[in-house]
C-alpha cells in the first residue's frame, strides 16, 4: 500500500489490508518513516525518529500475524508524544534537562499499545513538559501546522496532532492536561479524546501535574480513537489514581448504531459562546456543528456554567503548583542535565534547573512556587482549590439537563509562530474552553467542523460526564458519518 | 538578684521505622546493609513517570501502634508533599502526612525512677504520621564530592510526637524507653537504634516555675542512644538556663548534639528555616481505614506492657519493680507467661525468681539475648515445680540449672536422676535415720526438750549428714519435732 | 497585590535568575499572578478545597518486595557516580 493511501486509511481499513495480505507491516512502517523524514524539516512533528526499532517491531507484527490471531491493532504504525517513557529510546519532554534521558521502562500506555501489536515509529514534538498550547515552547524547536506551516500546530500535544494530520501515522498518543490533546487536535483538523480522569494509567508519563493528567489519543476519526482507546484503557497497579475498571470496547458500541443521536440532549453552555475572544468564524462553525447534530436527533439545550471565565485562573494556580513539586525531582544528581560549572551544591542546583528549563517552564515553576509559599497558600492555592470544586459542581449540574456539552475546542484557530509568545497570559486565555475538563476530571473530544476564512480547521468539543468515553464517541462518530471535514487533507 | 527556680519543658517527635518487608511506595526491598543503591529502584530514585503506591503493611503498623496508645485512628487521613531541595531526598519532596495525620490523641503511661521515689506519668501524643524516610549522604570524600546512597530512600516512618509534657531528662528517657519498649513488643519497629530504626528529636524549652506559657523551644535533632537524649536535654537545660540567667534570650533553632563534647550546635535558626509548601499529594488518595480492618487489627495486639504489668502485680503477686523488668521485652514477658502457664500461676513468683535472679545473670554474662537462652520457659517451670513439690532442694536446683544451661540435659526429671538430686521425703525411709540421730545425740535431744530450739538444728543436720544431703530437711524437720514432742 | 518577592521565591526553587531575566520574569509573573487574582472577588465560604478529581480512597499494595536490584542500569542515567554512588558537590551539614 502506497504512502498516499496511508494517508486516508482508517484503522479499519488498514486492518483488512493487512489481514488480507495486500500489504505488510512492514511496508507500513516504512511509509510512515518515510512520508515522517520527508516532512521533518517542515513540520518539526518528531524529535525522535526510531527506524530500526520500528522496522523490528513491524518485521514480528508480520512474523506474528502469519502464526494467526493478531488484534485490529497489530502492524499499526503509530507515534508517542515524547511525554511518554519509552524503555531505551530517549524520552525528553521536549526539554533540554531530558534531551538525553533514556528511561529504562515503557509508560502503561506504550507497553499496552506495543502489546497490542502497534508499530512505533518516534517520539513527537511538545511543549516543554507539557507546558503549553501552541508547541512553541520545545527545546527542539516549534512544531508547525500542516494546514500552514508558518502557523503553531497548538499544544502541547502539536507533534502528534501534526503528525497525524499530516497523514505519517493514523494515530498518536497524547496527554491532556489543560487541553492539550484537544486543542492541537482542533488546531490541525484531526479528533482527539481526553478519556476521564483514572481511565488511562499515568504511569511512565513525565508528570507536569498530576491531579489534571490524562493521557488520550489523536486520530483521524472518531472510531479510530475510538480503536485506540480501548486498547491503553484498563487498570494498572502502578498507579494509585487508576480506576480498577476493565477497557471499554468504545468501537464496538461505534459499530452496533444506526448513526442516529435521536433523544441525546445536547448542552450548550451560555456562557462559552459570549466569551470575549471567541473568533467569529469559529463561532460559526461551532453553531453549524451543532445543527449537524440537531439534524441526526440530537436536542439542543441551553445550559449555564457560571464560572466558566474562573477556569483559567483556578487552573493556572493548580497545575502551575504542581508543577513546581513534579518538576523538582530534576536536580542534576540522579538523571538528566547537569550544569558544567558551579561553585557549590546549590549553586548546581540553581544553574542546572536554570539551563536545563526553558523559560515557560521556569515561569510555571516560579508561580506554582509562589502560590504554595508562606502567606500565599491559603489565598491562591486553597482558593483554587475551593473554585475547582464550584465549577465542578456547575458540570455536574448542568448534566442534570443534558447528556453531553457542546462548545468550540479553541477561541481561535492556530495563530502564527511567534505571535502569542511575548505575554503568557495571551496564551493561557486559549485554554478557557478545555481546561473545566481537567479539573473536573471528565472525558472530553474534539473534532473537526470546518474552517475558517484563512483555511484553517475548527475544532467542535464535546464533554461528557464521568465515563462516559463511549457516549461521547458514538456522538461524534455520528457527526462523522453525515460530514467529511475530518476527511479534509491539509496541502502539504 | 533573686535566683529564679527553673522549669523544664520537653517534648519528643521519634522516627520508628517500620517493619515492613517492602518501602512506603515502592517494592524495594528495605533490609538493613545492603551494598549502596542495591534497594533503590526507579520510584526510589524519582524517575520521570514512576509513582507512588501505598504499603498496606505500613498502614497496618501504623494502626497497630495507634490502638496501642489508645489514639484515634483517622478514618480519612491525607498524605502531603514536603518541598525542599537536598540530595538525598530523590523527588525534592518528602511523602509525609501533614494536616491530617493516621493517629491523634494517643498516650502512653510511664513509670519514672525506682524505689521509694518512683512514681507513674501519663504523656499525651499528639499525633503519629506515616512518611517516607530519605537516603544517605555519605561524607568521606570522592575527590571533594559527597556520595549519596537511596538505599533507605522510601523506607516507612512512623513519626510519633508528643505533647511538651516532660518535665525532665529523666522523664524524656522514661518516655523514650517506654516508647521503644511498645514499638518492639508490638512488632512495629523494630528499635535498632545503631542501624538508625529509633530516632529522637527533642524539643527542650526552660520557663521559670510557675509560669504557664512555654519558653522558647530548641529542637534537638536525631538523638540515637537514650543516653545522648539524657546528655543533650541536660546540656541544653544548662545552657539556656544560664543563657537567661545572663540576661540573654534564647533563639528558636535546630541543633545537632555533639556526643564527643557533651555539646549541642545550632544547625540553623528560625530566620533560615525552610518554606516547605505543603500541599496535599495529588498522586495519592486519602487513606480511607474502615472500623473492620481496625477491629481486626485490635484483636490480633497482644496484651500491651502496662496492662500485662498490672496483671503481674495484682494477679501473680510480683512487686512492681519485678513486674517491670519483666516487660522491658516482649520476648522476657513471654518467656515468663510460657513459664508460669506451665507452672502454675500458684508458683509465678519463684518462677519470676529464677528468670530475673539465676537466668538473667547467665544471659547477661553470656552477652545472649532471652530468645537465644538454652534454659527453655518449660525447663524453668519444671524446675520451680520440682522445687515446690519437695523434690529436690534449692541447692539441687541450682545443679540442675547448671546443667540445663551447659547442655549437658534437656530434661529436669532426668537430670535429678543422673545427678541423684532427688531429696528423700518418704516418712518410712526418714524415719530409721531420724531414729538413729535422736538415739546418737542425747545431748541435742536433752537440750530441744529443754526448750532450746535451736538443738533442733543439730539434729536435722545429722539427719542429712547422715543421708548425705538427700533427706528432704522439711521433711526430717517435722519428724523430729513429732517424734521429740511425743 | 503585593510586591513579589522573586528572589526568595526562585530561591525556594533553586533556579538561577540573572539580573535580565529576573526583570523579564517579574513582568511575566505579576500579569499570570493579575490573572490569578481574579480568584480573590469569589466567596467560597463553606466550599472544601477539591484537590483531586476522584473521590476516592487510597488503594493499597500488599507489602511485597517486586523490585528488583536494578542500580548499574539506573546509575548509568547518572551525571556522576562511583563505587555504587551518586555524586554531588561537597554536602556541609
Amino acid at each position: 500500500m502506497s504512502a498516499e493511501r496511508l494517508l486516508t486509511s482508517s484503522l479499519r481499513e488498514l486492518a483488512a489490508a493487512l489481514s488480507e495480505g495486500r500489504t505488510r507491516a512492514e511496508a507500513l512502517a516504512d511509509a510512515a518513516l518515510e512520508r515522517a523524514q520527508s516532512l521533518q524539516e517542515r513540520l518539526n512533528a518528531f524529535i525522535t525518529l526510531t527506524s530500526e526499532a520500528a522496522r523490528a517491531a513491524a518485521r514480528a507484527a508480520d512474523e506474528r500475524r502469519r502464526g494467526g490471531n493478531v488484534s485490529l491493532l497489530s502492524g499499526i504504525p503509530l507515534a508517542h508524544k515524547d511525554l511518554f517513557c519509552t524503555r531505551g529510546v530517549r524520552t525528553t519532554a521536549a526539554s533540554r534537562m531530558l534531551a538525553e534521558f533514556v528511561p529504562p521502562y515503557d509508560a502503561f500506555v506504550v507497553e499496552r499499545l506495543a502489546q497490542a501489536g502497534a508499530v512505533s515509529i518516534g517520539k513527537t514534538n511538545l511543549d516543554e513538559f507539557a507546558m503549553g498550547s501552541a508547541n512553541e515552547h520545545s527545546h527542539f524547536g516549534p512544531c508547525r501546522n500542516p494546514w500552514d506551516t508558518s502557523r503553531i500546530a497548538g499544544g502541547s500535544s502539536g507533534g502528534s496532532a501534526a503528525a497525524v494530520a499530516a497523514g505519517i501515522v493514523p494515530v498518536a498518543t497524547g496527554t491532556d492536561t489543560g487541553g492539550s490533546v484537544r486543542q492541537p487536535a482542533a488546531m490541525c483538523g484531526v479528533t482527539g479524546i481526553k478519556p476521564s480522569y483514572g481511565r488511562v494509567s499515568r504511569y511512565g508519563i513525565i508528570a507536569y501535574a498530576s491531579s489534571l493528567d490524562q493521557a488520550g489519543v489523536i486520530a483521524r476519526s472518531a472510531e479510530d480513537c475510538a480503536l485506540a482507546l480501548t486498547a491503553i484503557e484498563g487498570f494498572d497497579p502502578r498507579d494509585s489514581t487508576s480506576l480498577d475498571r476493565p477497557a471499554e470496547d468504545h468501537a464496538a458500541a461505534l459499530a452496533a448504531t444506526d448513526g442516529r443521536l435521536d433523544g441525546l440532549r445536547l448542552g450548550l453552555p451560555r456562557e462559552f459562546f459570549a466569551v470575549e475572544g471567541l473568533d467569529a468564524d469559529v463561532r460559526r462553525a461551532v453553531e453549524a456543528a451543532a445543527r449537524t447534530y440537531e439534524s441526526l436527533g440530537a436536542r439542543l439545550v441551553d445550559v449555564s456554567l457560571p464560572r466558566a471565565e474562573l477556569a483559567i485562573p483556578a487552573y493556572y494556580v493548580i497545575a502551575p503548583a504542581e508543577a513546581s513539586s513534579n518538576l523538582a525531582r530534576y536536580d542534576g544528581v540522579r538523571y538528566g542535565y547537569r550544569a558544567p560549572d558551579y561553585a557549590d551544591l546549590d549553586d548546581m542546583y540553581r544553574k542546572t534547573r536554570a539551563q536545563g528549563f526553558g523559560d515557560e517552564v521556569k515561569r510555571r515553576i516560579l508561580v506554582g512556587t509562589y502560590v504554595l509559599s508562606h502567606g500565599y497558600y491559603d489565598a491562591y492555592y486553597l482558593q483554587a482549590q475551593k473554585l475547582r470544586r464550584l465549577i465542578a459542581e456547575d458540570y455536574r449540574q448542568a448534566f442534570d439537563s443534558c447528556d453531553l456539552i457542546l462548545a468550540p475546542t479553541a477561541p481561535t484557530t492556530a495563530w502564527r509562530l511567534g505571535e502569542k509568545d511575548q505575554d503568557p497570559v495571551q496564551e493561557y486565555l486559549q485554554d478557557i474552553y478545555t481546561i473545566g475538563a481537567n479539573l473536573a476530571g471528565l472525558p472530553a473530544l474534539s473534532h473537526p467542523c470546518g474552517f475558517d476564512a484563512a483555511g484553517l480547521p475548527i475544532g467542535c468539543q464535546l464533554i461528557g460526564p464521568y465515563l462516559a468515553e463511549t457516549r461521547l464517541l458514538l456522538a461524534a462518530h455520528a457527526f462523522q458519518e453525515k460530514t467529511d471535514w475530518h476527511r479534509q487533507l491539509p496541502p502539504l | 538578684m533573686n535566683r529564679t527556680d527553673w522549669e523544664t519543658v520537653i517534648g519528643l517527635e521519634i522516627h520508628a521505622q517500620l517493619t515492613t518487608r517492602s518501602k512506603i511506595f515502592s517494592g524495594a526491598s528495605t533490609a538493613f546493609g545492603a551494598e549502596p543503591n542495591r534497594q533503590a529502584c526507579a520510584i526510589d530514585v524519582a524517575l520521570p513517570g514512576t509513582l507512588p503506591v501505598l504499603n498496606r503493611g505500613a498502614v497496618e503498623r501504623a494502626i497497630r501502634l495507634g490502638l496501642a496508645i489508645e489514639a484515634e485512628i483517622a478514618e480519612r487521613s491525607v498524605f502531603a508533599r514536603k518541598n525542599y531541595f537536598y540530595p538525598d531526598l530523590p523527588k525534592g519532596y518528602q511523602i509525609s502526612q501533614y494536616e491530617l495525620p493516621v493517629v491523634k490523641n494517643g498516650t502512653l503511661t510511664i513509670q519514672v525512677g525506682e524505689g521509694e521515689s518512683a512514681y507513674e506519668k501519663t504523656v499525651r501524643i499528639t499525633r503519629a504520621h506515616l512518611e517516607e524516610d530519605a537516603g544517605k549522604s555519605l561524607h568521606e570524600d570522592f575527590h571533594g564530592m559527597t556520595g549519596i546512597d537511596l538505599n533507605r530512600a522510601g523506607t516507612p516512618l512512623l513519626e510519633i510526637v508528643s505533647e511538651p509534657d516532660m518535665r525532665s531528662a529523666e522523664e524524656a528517657v522514661a518516655y523514650a524507653r517506654a516508647l521503644h519498649t511498645l514499638v518492639r513488643w508490638i512488632g512495629v519497629c523494630d528499635g535498632n537504634m545503631q542501624e538508625g530504626s529509633f530516632r529522637i528529636d527533642a524539643n527542650v524549652s526552660v520557663r521559670p516555675k510557675g509560669e504557664t506559657r512555654l519558653g522558647t523551644r530548641r529542637e534537638i535533632k536525631n538523638l540515637n542512644s537514650f543516653r545522648f537524649l539524657q546528655q543533650a536535654i541536660d546540656y541544653e537545660v544548662r545552657w539556656q538556663i544560664e543563657t537567661l540567667e545572663e540576661g540573654g534570650t534564647v533563639q528558636q533553632a535546630t541543633v545537632l548534639f555533639d556526643p564527643e563534647r557533651g555539646e549541642t550546635r545550632v544547625m540553623r535558626t528560625k530566620e533560615d528555616a525552610h518554606d516547605y509548601r505543603y500541599f496535599p499529594d495529588p498522586d495519592l488518595l486519602p487513606l480511607v481505614i474502615d472500623r473492620a480492618w481496625i477491629e481486626e487489627i485490635r484483636a490480633n495486639l497482644p496484651e500491651l506492657p502496662q496492662a500485662l504489668r498490672r496483671r503481674l502485680v495484682d494477679e501473680h503477686g510480683l512487686t512492681r519493680y519485678d513486674a517491670n523488668l519483666l516487660t522491658a521485652s516482649k520476648e522476657l514477658a513471654d518467656y515468663y507467661l510460657a513459664a508460669v502457664a506451665a507452672a502454675g500461676q500458684a508458683i509465678a513468683k519463684p518462677c519470676a525468681n529464677w528468670i530475673l535472679g539465676e537466668l538473667a545473670a547467665k544471659l547477661n554474662r553470656a552477652e545472649l539475648d532471652i530468645g537465644e537462652s538454652p534454659v527453655r520457659p518449660e525447663h524453668i517451670a519444671a524446675l520451680v515445680q520440682r522445687v515446690h513439690d519437695g523434690t529436690i532442694s534449692h541447692a539441687g536446683a541450682k545443679k540442675v540449672f547448671e546443667a540445663l544451661w551447659t547442655g549437658e540435659g534437656t530434661d529436669v526429671d532426668a537430670i535429678i536422676e543422673a545427678q541423684g538430686l532427688k531429696q528423700v521425703s518418704d516418712e518410712s525411709a526418714l524415719e530409721a535415720l531420724v531414729d538413729a540421730a535422736i538415739a546418737g545425740n542425747p545431748k541435742s535431744v536433752e537440750e530441744f526438750r529443754a526448750g532450746k530450739e535451736k538443738a533442733l538444728n543439730a539434729l536435722v543436720g545429722q539427719v542429712m549428714k547422715a543421708s548425705r544431703g538427700a533427706a528432704n530437711p522439711q521433711r526430717v524437720t517435722e519428724l523430729l519435732r513429732r517424734k521429740l514432742t511425743a | 497585590m503585593p510586591a513579589i518577592d522573586l528572589d526568595r521565591i526562585a530561591e525556594l526553587a533553586r533556579i538561577e535568575l540573572t539580573p535580565d531575566s529576573a526583570a523579564a520574569f517579574r513582568a511575566d509573573l505579576e500579569r499570570v499572578l493579575a490573572l490569578v487574582d481574579r480568584l480573590q472577588a469569589v466567596d467560597t465560604t463553606g466550599v472544601a478545597p477539591m484537590s483531586h478529581p476522584l473521590d476516592l480512597p487510597q488503594r493499597l499494595r500488599e507489602d511485597a518486595v517486586t523490585e528488583p536490584d536494578q542500580r548499574d542500569a539506573l546509575l548509568a542515567l547518572a551525571p556522576a557516580a562511583e563505587n555504587g554512588l551518586y555524586l554531588v558537590p561537597k554536602v556541609i551539614e
